[in-house]
């Protein structure tokens, strides 16, 4: 690591920080268009049903209702609302509007009207007459024999096999698990549940759509994906990508439910039809159940081990649901083996996975992408595997982990949908993530202390996990830079910051590349008409990704910049560098120049613009590691689980910005703790939500939170701009596992269903009871 | 429809302004362009929406509009005094307390409330007046660092950090 940077690796505050703090018009809502229409969605009260007729007659004759869309008045194209890079990996089974519903919340129909009353009134002029059919609610019942079809419509394309409802299915492996297992000492093996988590941003989906003077469809959106979301509206609408604008301005929250193309379509549909600006904005309720959740999974989980302590052999099985649409259905489930299983390094690896369509809501990409559900099977098994074999699970982990110089050959065979590359390990701070994670929580006292006689039982309990940086040969960016008269600099890139921060981490690469301070850098992102392409804020990739090509694209306007100057100073390019906001001659006998005294000269006098813009991807997908150890209290009389204390240490490569990678660390932790005990969106027997509000969907609060020990582990990844890999989403991977282990070391319980609720602790504990009874030890 | 016209305060300006019976203060508010009210749930559960009424913070989506007659109303838009931001903005900025920045006018408008009436709070009391607001990005650390940090006197500059 370089010690020398004057803006990489300093705690500046967000270059977008003033407007956020004094309340601005930064968001997507936070404009007045005059003739704004309101849109509004007729949810399927049915999860699975077909729409016998439909009659919008009395709606379109209402007073101040400008346009109402059927499946009969909008283009069918099959599409995934999957925000990637095209060809997306996710299959097309979705439309604009269908004749068939497939979830309770699933589109029937949409209206824009001049008010939200009216709007609202419109829906429920709306005759709508459904052939209700049989829904399949249940992960395990949707491949089962005779089970309804979701998707039967002909024109879906990438489907698995659609007459048993698999979206996707995945198999891969490197050595031979079988022979592995044969070879182990030991054999364990488990099941484990997750559930269907939502993302709660505070910003709910917004999108507001209307037509410029040229008669271009302007889109501005709540979007993680300003590109993607271009291309696929374009399609959807059936209109070409030059005639699209979308604009992302700050995003209040995304964390993967913004990876979507969910309103923009219809948005863009209502305000086409009505030639009138249309604003559609999810209620809190509809948030929940109408945008997108993390996958549910099974997992079954094996792993062969020495007792030594050696794993040797690892398989996990795995039967997740995509809800009603396969939106990142594979890429998610893929992540699940791909990111996991190669924390550790057994010879034999096998990962297969059936993802299923049931009619539920839609599952996407959420922060974590599959990680969360396979680490927490992951890291409960080996914690079980350590305890029965008398090993403690810091050591064990430390036998067994990915370590610098490996390589992990599962990526090579499970990509994003398909083949990948090989992960070389370039970087590596898990061993010390470990020991100073392990510190800050007290492990070794902690772990020795004598249970106590009271109600109230504490325990430690540890995980390990890591993720990825960008998509490796699949995500790019790019960026471009053009200097003004006063020496500042225009930086544009496509990237889309979504609050975490990349506004800030860009602008920090631009300026200590072009030797500039931070307020020099001006900065545009995410408008697909005035900033180049990326693909967007997800899978960790905006920092290396992103923060790549404004590397380069700073390198290339800095050599314009010091050739510009060699010409002023009557020097050699090689004497010369960038530093202070000027350039300087090095050594003997010093001349300078200063930013705008180079910027005027070039401009007035060399009639030339300095700018220059690069484009950057990698393929390798460095991952950052992280080490996370928690401290609960179980009451056993209520079942309570207290969070007392949560130590997350992190290896980000180089923080460009270690205070907003600190945000980010705790953040996820905030998220993961709700994963790990409290947050499930819980459906009737219909398929209905039943707790689609914050009152009965318990997110944690600012006097929820247990005290939190940040701490990043630096490492100098090759790969990344200035070492920096990525930090936002690997740290919601350990709370899970580090509480349900830190549970069972406090009261010898194991937890291996997601959330851990104090019924389930309470009647856990009245089981282990009833056993103990009949049991000699 | 029926309209009636209501005076009130807004971060120290007299307004008059026309409304219905049922507007929400939430929705009156933004429609004159107070945007930093934000709208989160609109069931008084997540706290975005939140001002202070007479120096007592309400979700103005839990409030009639009509209700607010006579009232003193403040919003994130009258914290600073030009460009000269209050201290509790200058150290959600320099703690890296704002992250999508969605909920941070209502964590500023209740810490002011609180500060108000207790200058110097303890932690406890600091993430007492912050439960009422929800935030999903932060982990609240580093709000209730900048909310603790603005009430000590000597309020310094940002931590920075020496680099291994």
């Amino acid at each position: 690591m370089r010690s020398d940077h004057t803006v990489v690796g300093q705690n500046v505050r967000k270059v977008d920080g003033v407007k956020l703090v004094t309340g601005g018009p930064a968001f997507t809502d936070d404009i007045h268009l005059p003739g704004l229409l309101c849109g509004k969605i007729l949810p399927s009260p049915y999860a699975h049903a077909r729409i016998k007729r439909i009659d919008t007659a009395k709606a379109k004759a209402l007073p101040g209702v400008h346009a109402v869309l059927t499946y009969q008045n909008v283009p069918r194209v099959p599409h995934t609302t999957a925000g990637q890079a095209w060809p997306e990996p996710s299959p097309y089974d979705t439309y604009l509007l269908d004749s068939k519903v497939r979830f309770v919340g699933d589109r029937v129909a949409a209206v824009a009207a001049e008010s939200r009353a009216i709007a609202e009134k419109a829906l429920r002029l709306i005759e709508v007459e459904y052939d209700v059919l049989p829904a399949v609610l249940e992960i395990e019942q949707a491949m089962a024999p005779g089970a309804p079809v979701i998707h039967d419509e002909p024109d879906a394309k990438g489907i698995h096999d659609a007459s048993r409802n698999i979206a996707g299915y995945i198999l891969r492996g490197i050595g031979n698990v079988e022979e592995g297992f044969r070879e182990s000492d030991r054999i364990f093996e488990r099941e484990y549940r997750t559930q269907r988590q939502q993302h709660c941003s505070i910003e709910p989906h917004v999108t507001i759509s209307w037509l410029d003077g040229d008669g271009r469809l302007v889109i501005r959106t709540s979007s993680q994906v300003p590109f993607h979301a271009r291309r696929q509206v374009a399609m959807i609408l059936q209109i070409p990508v030059s005639r699209v604008h979308v604009i992302k301005p700050r995003i209040g929250g995304g964390f993967g439910g913004k990876q979507e193309m969910l309103l923009e379509d219809i948005c863009g549909a209502l305000a086409l039809a009505a030639r009138r600006p249309v604003r559609i904005e999810y209620t809190r309720e509809e948030e929940f159940y109408m945008a997108r959740t993390r996958h549910p999974q099974i997992l079954r989980m094996k792993m062969g081990a020495n007792c030594d302590g050696t794993i040797v052999a690892s398989q996990l099985t795995v039967l997740a649901t995509t809800g009603a649409y396969g939106s990142h259905s594979t890429t998610v489930q893929g992540n699940t083996g791909s990111k996991v299983l190669p924390l550790y390094r057994a010879e034999h690896m096998r990962f297969e996975c059936h993802v299923v369509y049931t009619n539920t809501p839609v599952a996407g990409a959420f922060r974590g992408y599959g990680c969360p559900q396979g680490f927490f099977a992951q890291e409960t098994l080996v914690d079980e595997i350590a305890h029965e074999l008398g090993i403690d699970p810091v050591e064990f982990h430390r036998q067994n982990v990915i370590r610098l110089g490996d390589i992990d050959r599962l990526s090579a065979q499970l990509g994003e949908g398909k083949e990948g590359l090989p992960r070389h390990i370039r970087s590596c701070g898990l061993p010390e993530c470990l020991d100073r994670a392990a510190a800050a929580i007290g492990w070794t006292r902690k772990r020795k202390a004598l249970p106590s006689a009271s109600h109230l039982k504490r325990g430690v309990g540890m995980a390990c996990t890591m993720q990825g940086s960008g998509i490796a040969g699949i995500d790019w960016a790019s960026a471009f830079l053009k200097m003004n008269e006063d020496g500042s600099f225009f930086l544009q890139v496509g990237a889309a910051d979504v609050g975490g921060g990349a506004d800030t981490v860009l602008a920090q690469i631009a300026a200590e590349t072009l030797g500039v301070s931070l307020d020099k850098i001006v900065i545009t992102s995410g408008d697909t008409d005035t900033t180049p392409f990326d693909v967007g804020a997800y899978a960790s990739s905006t920092t290396i990704i992103s923060g790549g090509a404004v590397k380069k694209a700073a390198e290339k306007v800095r050599e314009q910049v010091l050739r510009m100057a060699a010409k002023m100073l009557e020097t050699p390019v090689e004497n010369l560098a960038c530093g202070d906001n000027r350039v300087s001659t090095v050594g003997e006998g010093k001349k300078s120049a200063t930013m705008t005294q180079i910027a005027l000269h070039s401009m007035y006098k060399e009639k030339t613009q300095i700018m220059d813009g690069a484009s950057h991807f990698n393929t390798d997908s460095p991952p950052p590691f992280c080490a996370t150890f928690a401290e609960v209290e179980v009451d056993t009389q209520t079942g309570m689980v207290r969070v007392l204390h949560l130590a997350t240490a992190v290896d980000p490569g180089v923080a460009i910005n270690p205070a907003q990678a600190e945000g980010q660390v705790e953040g996820a932790v905030a998220q993961g703790l709700g994963y790990a005990l409290t947050e499930e969106l819980v459906l009737d027997d219909a398929g209905r939500p039943v707790n689609a509000n914050f009152l009965d969907y318990k997110i944690f609060g600012a006097k929820d939170m247990p005290k939190l020990t940040t701490i990043l582990v630096e490492t100098d990844e090759p790969l990344g701009p200035y070492g920096a890999k990525s930090i936002s989403e690997v740290p919601i991977n350990g709370p899970a596992p580090a509480i349900a282990n830190a549970i069972f070391h406090a009261i010898g319980v194991r937890f291996r269903k997601l959330p851990i609720r104090p019924e389930d602790v309470l009647r856990a504990l009245r089981e282990k009871e009833t056993v103990a009874d009949d049991q000699c030890v | 429809m029926k309209t009636m016209e209501i005076r009130l305060n807004v971060n120290g300006e007299a307004k008059q302004w026309t409304v219905a019976p049922g507007d929400l203060l939430l929705d009156v508010l933004r429609r004159e362009g107070y945007f930093g009210v934000k709208r989160g749930c609109e069931a008084g559960e997540c706290g975005a929406c939140t001002v202070l009424l007479d120096g007592k913070p309400i979700n103005s989506c839990l409030m009639f509009a009509a209700k607010a007659e006579g009232s003193d109303v403040l919003t994130i838009e009258g914290m600073a005094h030009g460009s000269t931001l209050h201290p509790l903005q200058e150290a959600f900025l320099d703690h890296g307390a704002a992250q999508c920045g969605f909920c941070t006018p209502a964590m500023i408008l209740n810490a002011k409330a609180l500060l108000d009436q207790k200058p110097h709070p303890s932690e406890e009391e600091v993430r007492e007046a912050l439960a009422g607001t929800y935030c999903r990005c932060t982990g609240y650390r580093k709000p209730v660092e900048a909310v603790l940090a603005a009430a000590g006197a000597g309020r310094g500059p940002a931590p920075r950090r020496a680099k291994a």
